[in-house]
């Protein structure tokens, strides 16, 4: 226990996370860290004002969405408005900072929804360091459809978090991932695709085949994923706007799965099983043959690519059981990188580069831990009778996996956890879900 | 309380994924071990050929290796194909649940194999099999016991209507 707190101290620490609080004596608004124990920061996102009625349910729905984001993270505790002392009722008006003193409000969200002439929705926001009685940043505006009223709630949370903790954003960002329904013997699987909180679900592919474990671009426009659909698992192509799916083509006899895009959105790394033996193989994705990364006869899988393009951390058991290696990301010989107890699978790549998240087996149980790429740092962040398939938030801090029940009525959910240990959540799905993937930050 | 300025921020891009009909490739994929065609007591039907015969032999936990039990029941595999040689088979390989997806799909594709080797090996031509992977996805039991998980790390042998693959 003692050594989980000083590694979830550690983590914090080591990613410069500054936390808020010491606003009594007057400091600026950072996060403090007690004993290892993070206080959330007590923040008042009232709901937004409305420029006219037309914009009032925008105007609520927006800060509630603002206000589940910045909570969601563990890091903030939202004040019920039932304790407000101030109303906002104007959003030029003055901010009358002792009454948000009062209520112990270290920051303070205020906003303004409108409805533009041309129909689209315009949201103004600023942030307030209420001890300092102070902006925070400049105030901001945004304008867009009012269908994607979400995505500017999630825009103004980003902007928070940012400044609050001096991380860049993650809540304007999509998951793709596997919808599951049916008897565990006979389990009917979907693509489809989410924002991060398991708003606006909507699916890519109907329950005909089993499909596995997507992927997306570096750009979030494109999913590689796995398919049945000619009744051997093969590496598909998807382009998310217009749902087009293309196979990349099996050579006769082979079988391709556990695909993953290089970091320039050109190129998949993915494992090809031919006769009873699976390496990793790279191929341009606008065409040419591919290109053979191993050449062993153990099992070579789980390919993904350092940020940087130059390597490949991928599982393999050519030492007897499943361990993680870094090779070049042109082939030759690999590094082991995992050296404790249990075997070791499904490594990612962090998008900042400093860690690899990875799946743990051992005594019976799975793990979801992070290492610094060269192994060193291990930490198990979750324990359960089955959780797998990491995959980062764009900012590196937040990692959502695949957590499955047991027994016969055993389903799948997705969860997400703070690389710190901290904060497991589970993702609302309409139903059992699998293979999270997350996408990068929206344009 | 003045605000310095606001900026104006690009619009957001509309959200672009909707789920249409009619572009889903065609279907296919899932193959139990299907139901047998015939009547049992027809030594050349399918059905005699997973009941008697015997379409499936099991694996120790993370093994490909051939049991001299499964060598056997492929020994009598390949005699059956011999001599009904209209078929092909699809082998299909799986795993338990204890392990990772990407990993299983690799250890079903080497169990596929195994028993494709084995069948070789017995005289049956290569080009009348296939081997395909369903990892973890497809369990015959669905308890979270060994009593199950020993019954679906298993090779089973599919028969097809039809010589050549």
């Amino acid at each position: 226990m003692t050594r989980l707190f000083r590694a979830a101290l550690a983590a914090v620490l080591s990613l410069g996370l500054a936390l808020p609080a010491l606003a009594q004596s007057g400091g600026p608004l950072r996060i403090e860290i007690t004993q290892g124990v993070i206080e959330p920061l007590p923040v008042a996102v009232p709901d937004f004002v409305a420029a006219s009625p037309q914009a009032a349910a925008a105007a609520r729905d927006i800060a509630q969405v603002v206000r589940d984001d910045l909570v969601n993270t563990g890091l903030f505790r939202a004040i019920p408005s039932s304790a407000f002392i101030s109303q906002i009722t104007s959003f030029s008006s003055p901010v009358q900072f002792s009454d948000w003193k009062a209520i112990n409000a270290q920051a303070l969200v205020t906003g303004e929804v409108s409805l533009a002439s041309d129909g689209r929705l315009v949201v103004k926001f600023r942030l307030f360091d209420v001890f300092a009685e102070a902006p925070l940043g400049q105030g901001l505006q945004f304008a867009a459809t009012q269908a994607t009223w979400r995505r500017m709630g999630h825009k103004v949370a980003d902007v928070v978090y940012s400044r609050i903790t001096g991380e860049s954003g993650y809540f304007d960002s999509r998951v793709v991932f596997v919808s599951e329904s049916g008897p565990k013997n006979a389990r009917q699987k979907r693509l489809a695709i989410m924002d991060y909180d398991g708003a606006n679900v909507q699916f890519l592919t109907d329950a005909s085949s089993i499909v596995l474990a997507p992927r997306f671009s570096p750009d979030g426009s494109r999913v590689l994923y796995t398919s049945y659909a000619s009744g051997f698992p093969e590496v598909y192509l998807l382009d998310v706007g217009s749902v087009r799916q293309t196979a990349l083509g099996n050579a006769e006899g082979e079988m391709t799965f556990a695909p993953r895009f290089g970091p320039d959105g050109n190129v998949a790394v993915y494992s090809s099983s031919v006769a009873g033996n699976t390496d990793i193989y790279l191929r341009r994705l606008n065409g040419g043959a591919p290109t053979r990364l191993t050449s062993a006869p153990s099992i070579e899988t789980a390919p993904s690519f350092s940020p940087d393009g130059s390597q490949i951390v991928f599982e393999s058991d050519r030492s007897g059981t499943q361990q993680l290696y870094v090779m070049s990301a042109s082939g030759g010989e690999p590094r082991r990188i995992s050296s404790g107890p249990g075997r070791y699978g499904t490594p990612v790549w962090s998008p900042r580069g400093d860690y690899i998240a990875f799946t743990k087996q051992n005594e019976g149980r799975f793990h979801i831990g992070v290492m610094r790429t060269d192994g060193s740092e291990e930490r198990l962040l979750t324990s359960s009778f089955l959780d797998e398939g990491p995959t980062w938030s764009p900012n590196g801090r937040v990692i959502m996996f695949t957590r499955e029940t047991a027994g016969e009525s055993g389903e799948a959910a997705i969860y997400s956890v703070d690389i710190s240990g901290r904060n497991l959540r589970r993702v609302p799905t309409p139903g059992p879900a699998s293979d999270p993937a997350w996408s990068p930050l929206l344009p | 309380m003045r605000v310095t300025s606001m900026i104006a921020v690009a619009a957001l891009v509309g959200l672009t994924a909707c789920a249409q009909d009619g572009l889903f490739p065609p279907g296919g994929g899932v193959n139990g071990p299907g139901a047998g065609a015939g009547a049992v007591g027809d030594p050349t039907s399918m059905a005699y050929f997973q009941s008697a015969v015997g379409d499936r032999v099991l694996f120790p936990v993370d093994q490909s290796t051939l049991s001299p039990e499964a060598q056997s029941i492929l020994s009598a595999q390949a005699a059956w194909l011999r001599t009904n040689a209209a078929y092909t088979a699809i082998i299909e390989g799986h795993a338990d649940e204890q392990g990772t997806r990407e990993y299983n799909l690799a250890l079903g594709a080497r169990r596929a194999n195994a028993a494709r080797d084995y069948l070789v090996s017995q005289g049956i031509a290569a080009t009348r099999l296939r081997t395909v992977t369903y990892g973890k996805e497809r369990p015959l039991e669905i308890c979270s016991a060994e009593a199950c998980y020993a019954q679906n790390r298993r090779a089973v042998t599919v028969l097809q209507a039809g010589a050549g693959l």
